[in-house]
């Protein structure tokens, strides 16, 4: 592929919210970019700001600052029209599928309402063929068509979100939890569904989730996030085999594993994620992190370097 | 082919499931037997009200005295007896139920309209909109209902119109706190936000998204302020704030009979059962909606 | 097995909820037996009838609509389905207690965390309120939240604070069992690591049984002796860590293992159980996982397949299983 073009490409994004108590620092600063065709992994826990970057990508909530290039435009600069027809490109599946279908429209008229906001079908009989065709492609049944949200169980209705995202032809998919709210045996069901959607249409993910495992499984790149700040980025596989941030150790031998073999003792981070409310100019994890230094509160420690496609936000971790 | 006929069966099937929401929302309602009775009362009422005059003429039947006939009691001609001037009741009753709902009805409407208006802004925009229009709001409902439509039909004079005006106001804040507060917890649902990721602009999502969804609290507030509407006209034409007389209102019956109720209780017993009978009914109703209309307590 | 080393038998339970749209047979003929300092794993998906198996335990089924029709539950020797409503009141508490998932909902809002926790004392073990307070305040401890934050309200606690808060209301009165259901699912994961791991010092330091309620098959791993997989309302398996996860015999659970996205696996492509849950208002006859099984017969359509053993602590219930033998 056009290693040189990256389909999206996020630079030094802020996100602060004004609270009674001071700014909230959201997303603080961070930036990636994602190849075509790949899927870019975010992981971190509630209150890391990993929906917040989600959200910001795609300006359903506006960023304080920094820059979004979607195939080398700024996104953020774009007049409300541009950005609504830019929409098309880029769509987002939401966490819960019991929230995010409106509960008085038919299966046929969500999966619809895109095309017909964006006038993309010539007659009523085009659009409902087109929204059998996606229907199909998702795996739902013909016979749903005129059946609401409540009648359907959530592997079916996230398989509706999927579709009313695929229906425009997106390239760029932001998918925030799509199955942390269903079971193991439906979760495998949409994981899969992810990835052929993915070979057959070549669609670019980013996936946020707070389940190490379930990227471990989809991404290509995975950025670890921790109180609003990347701490560790890397290929998928150089990261689950060589952690270099201790968060990222934590997090990966906190995950219970269903299995006997290597069963390894856990040990559990102390403490809990400090406030994003006015956080102090250190390194954000120094709090409970077994390894800290005086170095660690000496300011924010940059994203480095560590070779290969490998960064990661820690004094402690050289070459 | 086979499969055509396959397909058509299956149209068939998709055509039925169609209606199935507002199915299922009356199969809720009809296991529910006092929301039923209520609804029957309601449904009587109705009819009754729209062909009153087929039921009994006004000029000749309802406002006409023939003080030779005063104070009767209940008979085979004067189903509910007479009142005090020899007006037969029972068609006295019946244009009564005809002011009663158009009053009730009428008055709601206003208060749905302003008061749902006024609390979609509040609710939609939030901020300093909400805050004014929001503690305009609190000043009415700080003045009980009775007293604020006193004040109005007192300034205006009293007429049926006014007399709408004046109830219809009244209620206007809990419309509007009901709106608000349904808008305000739809629109942080993520069905708003995906609206908004496939394109949706403002007017559209308002419309198609949060509405649809905010209907079922004020349709069942509406069913329960069309009793209170009618209680309240009965109230203020008790007091003679109201509709004036010799117009048959159930409130007006109530006062003007009093005076009689040792020699003759059935001139202030029926008008008074009725209006109990009205409004709960329609409270039964409301409530019977209520019920069926939520599909959060569905199992 | 040595009978009084038993502290909870379940045999045959059945659970209905009789609803307007039909009922609802959340539990079918389930059995499970927990011995006493042992850890019981209860695995299964949404709708498995996990959480009524456990609120049957306490006899606290919503009624109506919900009827115990069939079975028996022993616990420490008292038969619980025959016990009145003041014996039953008692042994809350005391005898068996519940963690429930959502910490935040568990916990009353207006009360300080110290003072709930010092009720449990008040109610079942009728002291005075001040020698309450102070063990309230060592069962804080205990859990490792410093007793002066006991007059501190639920909302000025952490997630998975609050979950600490309750597991020491739990453990207030010494139960001998405890029913964990799903006590991590609403926590991140580096809380959840803490969480597990202060639950299982404190049950081998009070030495309790445990009944962990959980959808997720690593949690059993790292806190069960013994695991139960229940499916529509039955144990469709059990056995002992080992028996489930090196080998295992239902295709149930070999298809809830095939699901997980496995850590050390990438490349495996998940291997999902197609079809859905049967619907508890209208179970298919058999098996209830044969219209989603691989490796269904005709056979497994007719008749209930009987829990069988293979060995003296693995037992199954699958009619393929019945053949090998």
């Amino acid at each position: 592929m056009a290693e040189e073009h990256p389909i999206l490409e996020v630079r030094n994004l802020k996100k602060y919210f004004k609270t009674p108590k001071g700014m909230l620092h959201a997303v603080d600063d961070v930036s990636f970019c994602i190849q075509r065709g790949k899927t870019l992994g975010i992981v971190g826990e509630s209150g890391c700001g990993k929906s917040t970057t989600g959200r910001s990508i795609l300006r359903l909530i506006e960023p304080t600052s920094g820059e979004v290039l979607f195939e080398g435009r700024d996104i953020l600069r774009l007049s409300k029209d541009e950005m609504r027809r830019m929409r098309q490109k880029m769509q987002i599946i939401f966490q819960d599928p019991y929230s995010s279908l409106n509960p008085r429209m038919t299966i046929s008229d969500i999966i619809a309402e895109p095309l017909r906001l964006h006038r993309l079908c010539s007659s009523s009989a085009d659009c409902e063929k087109r929204v059998q065709r996606i229907m199909e492609t998702v795996g739902l049944a013909e016979r749903l068509v005129n059946s609401y949200p409540h009648e359907l169980d959530g592997g079916r209705r996230q398989r509706v979100g999927i579709a009313r995202a695929l229906v425009l032809q997106p390239s760029f998919i932001v998918c925030d939890e799509p199955v942390s709210a269903l079971d193991v045996s439906i979760q495998a069901q949409i994981l899969n569904l992810m990835q052929d959607l993915q070979e057959q249409l070549h669609l670019t993910y980013i996936f946020i989730t707070h389940n190490l495992s379930v990227v471990n499984h989809l991404a290509d790149e995975i950025a670890v996030m921790y109180l609003g700040q990347v701490v560790e980025k890397a290929p998928a596989i150089e990261l689950f085999e060589h952690p270099q941030h201790p968060y990222t150790k934590a997090l990966l031998s906190a995950i219970p594993v269903p299995s006997l073999k290597k069963r390894t003792e856990m040990q559990p981070l102390t403490g809990e994620i400090s406030s994003p409310i006015n956080p102090p100019q250190t390194c954000r994890f120094a709090p409970r992190c077994p390894y800290a230094c005086d170095r660690c509160t000496e300011g924010v420690p940059a994203l480095r370097h560590l070779g290969g496609e490998h960064y990661v936000a820690c004094c402690l971790c050289q070459q | 082919m086979k499969n055509s006929t396959a397909a058509a069966t299956e149209k068939e099937q998709l055509k039925k499931r169609k209606r199935s929401q507002m199915t299922e929302i009356w199969r809720r309602m009809r296991r529910n037997r006092l929301a039923m009775f209520g609804l029957v009362i309601v449904s009587i009422l109705i009819i009754v009200a729209v062909f009153a005059n087929q039921i009994a003429d006004y000029n000749t039947v309802a406002i006409k005295q023939n003080v030779v006939e005063r104070l009767q009691g209940p008979s085979a001609e004067h189903w509910a007896g007479t009142d005090e001037f020899g007006r037969d009741i029972f068609a006295r009753l019946v244009h009564g139920a005809r002011i009663s709902l158009l009053v009730g009805v009428v008055a709601v409407c206003i208060a749905l309209v302003t008061g749902g208006i006024l609390g979609a802004i509040a609710g939609y925009f939030g901020g300093t909109v909400d805050n004014v229009i929001m503690r305009i709001m609190d000043i009415f409902l700080s003045i009980p209902i009775l007293l604020l439509a006193i004040m109005i039909v007192a300034a205006l004079g009293s007429s049926m119109l006014n007399l709408m005006i004046a109830i219809g106001l009244a209620s206007m804040p809990t419309f509007a706190r009901i709106v608000r507060a349904s808008v305000l917890s739809v629109k942080d649902q993520e069905f708003v936000e995906a609206a908004r990721a496939i394109g949706a602009k403002n007017d559209h999502i308002i419309l198609r998204h949060i509405m649809p969804n905010c209907l079922s609290p004020i349709i069942v507030q509406a069913t329960l302020r069309v009793a209170t509407a009618i209680l309240s006209t009965a109230s203020l034409s008790f007091i003679s704030l109201g509709i004036q007389a010799p117009a048959p209102e159930w409130g007006a019956m109530l006062a003007s009979g009093r005076a009689y109720i040792r020699d003759a209780p059935h001139i202030v017993i029926i008008p008074g059962l009725l209006i109990m009978i009205t409004i709960l009914s329609l409270n039964l109703l409301g409530d019977g909606l209520r019920d069926a209309l939520d599909p959060k307590l569905k199992r | 097995m040595n009978n009084h080393n038993i502290l909870l038998d379940i045999q045959n339970l059945s659970v209905e909820f009789r609803t307007d749209d039909g009922v609802v047979k959340a539990v079918n003929g389930m059995s499970l037996q927990i011995e006493r300092g042992k850890t019981l794993g209860l695995v299964g998906e949404t709708g498995a009838g996990k959480t009524t198996t456990a609120l049957s335990i306490l006899r606290l089924i919503p009624d109506p609509p919900g009827v115990i029709t069939d079975g028996s539950i022993t616990l420490d020797g008292e038969d619980i389905l025959a016990a009145g409503k003041h014996q039953l009141e008692k042994m809350r508490g005391s005898l068996v207690s519940m963690i429930f998932q959502d910490p935040m909902t568990s916990l009353d809002p207006v009360l300080p965390v110290g003072e709930q926790i010092a009720e449990v004392y008040i109610l079942h073990e009728r002291i005075s309120r001040q020698e309450a307070e102070k063990r309230a305040g060592e069962m804080l401890e205990l859990v490792g939240i410093p007793a002066l934050r006991g007059r501190d309200y639920p909302h000025q606690f952490s997630g998975g604070m609050k979950q600490r808060v309750v597991i020491a209301m739990a453990l207030a009165c010494n139960p001998k069992l405890l029913i964990a259901d799903e006590p991590t699912t609403a926590l991140d994961v580096t809380i959840q690591a803490q969480v597990l791991k202060l639950m299982k010092e404190l049950k081998s330091k009070y030495d309790m049984s445990m009944l962990m309620i959980t959808h997720d098959l690593g949690i059993v791993a790292e806190v069960c002796d013994e695991v139960s997989v229940m499916y529509a309302g039955r144990v469709v398996e059990h056995g002992t860590l080992e028996d489930i996860y090196e080998h295992t015999a239902h295709p149930y659970t070999e298809g809830l293992f095939h699901s997980i996205p496995n850590i050390d696996a990438r490349a495996r492509r998940l291997i999902p159980i197609p079809g859905l849950m049967p619907d508890p208002t209208d179970l298919p006859p058999g098996c209830p996982f044969a219209p989603r099984c691989s490796y269904a017969v005709e056979e497994c359509g007719k008749a209930l397949p009987a829990s069988i053993s293979l060995s003296d602590t693995h037992s199954v219930a699958c009619i393929l299983r019945q053949k090998e033998e």
